[in-house]
């Protein structure tokens, strides 16, 4: 039977404004698989998201949700969690949104480990500004505001993810639909900060300025670079160059923060 | 011969044609902006091109 999206999409809001061929799109049915994987109800679910073109998404799912301002997602989410605790909160949001304004906000949500899911879509650009190169621009490619290549070394979303101290981080790809809910679903059920990085395509102001002919050339791109860990394990560091690493990167327990929070709260009123 | 019937909700469909290069078997082609159901008797209901639609555009109905 096909899948039921209807029950967690707001109605009447489709069809939404992602170009033809955005991923996020893709990304979006994932996250809601997810929701049915954990069983989570709407009245307990929290999605937040700050400015982008990623960030548009929680605008069309019937939960609480959240649009906040440009690179606050984490620190918006951090106050529902911290409000509270019972309520299970998703982030989501580009990688201009939360790893260049945001990145402060980022970095400092993976450090304090609280129990909250980040589904981060990298498609390599600032997607609704007009094409302006974002940390996750590859080097040599071109954005509107980079017509002659970018010079600058990227951010690799996860190690930065996991040098802050996140203690669940798994990335996957736009082409791999079913290991988005998959990881999107054990991410909600880490308690703790997961990081999803979904790498994305961006035909509109990436792929275009970028030799992609078509969305399809992006997905084979997405399709033939991605590498799970246990493979990528086998192969030596010339084979790797260029792979995308899919999977869970990182998984730690370690104490969260709202319960952290919740003795120093306990501890001031003299328990 | 397959019992799955595909759906194509026009409306939504943006024409990326994702659904119809990833099709195991060819079912769906585009006809200009819109994809459409070309074999329906090869559809295998493996469920790809729902799954991959972006635009919710897609619904593949298997008994």
């Amino acid at each position: 039977m096909s899948y039921d999206y209807d029950k967690w999409l707001r109605p009447g809001k489709l069809p939404h404004i992602w170009c033809p061929g955005c991923g996020h799109g893709i990304v979006m049915k994932g996250l809601i698989r997810a929701l049915d994987i954990c069983g989570l109800e709407k009245k307990n679910t929290a999605i937040v998201s700050g400015i982008g073109c990623a960030s548009r998404l929680p605008g069309y799912i019937d939960a609480n949700t959240l649009h906040t301002a440009h690179g606050r997602a984490a620190a918006f989410a951090t106050g529902v969690k911290m409000a509270k605790p019972e309520m299970t909160v998703i982030c989501c949001g580009g990688d201009g949104d939360g790893t260049a304004i945001g990145g402060n906000h980022f970095i400092h949500a993976c450090r304090r480990n609280i129990d909250m899911t980040y589904v981060l879509m990298n498609n390599h650009i600032y997607g609704m500004t007009g094409g302006q190169f974002s940390p996750c621009t590859p080097t040599g490619a071109k954005a509107s505001t980079t017509p002659y290549g970018n010079p600058d070394p990227i951010f690799d979303i996860s190690k930065l993810a996991i040098g802050a101290g996140a203690t669940f981080v798994a990335r996957t790809t736009a082409f791999h639909a079913t290991q988005i809910d998959k990881l999107i679903a054990e991410g909600i059920k880490h308690k703790g900060m997961a990081i999803i990085e979904v790498v994305d395509d961006c035909p509109t102001t990436y792929g275009r300025r970028n030799k992609f002919r078509s969305v399809i050339d992006m997905m084979k791109v997405l399709k033939e670079t991605a590498v799970p860990v246990a493979a990528a394990a086998k192969m030596t560091a010339d084979q790797l160059e260029g792979k995308i690493l899919t999977g869970v990167l990182y998984k730690e327990d370690k104490p969260e923060y709202c319960e952290q929070y919740a003795k120093v709260i306990a501890k001031a009123q003299g328990a | 011969m397959s019992s799955a019937k595909i759906e194509v909700i026009e409306k939504y469909c943006k024409g990326c044609a994702i659904c119809a290069e990833f099709c195991p078997t060819q079912v769906l082609e585009m006809d200009a902006f819109v994809v459409k159901v070309a074999k329906p008797e090869a559809c295998i209901a493996c469920m790809q091109c729902e799954l991959r639609c972006p635009d919710f555009a897609i619904k593949v109905h298997k008994d």
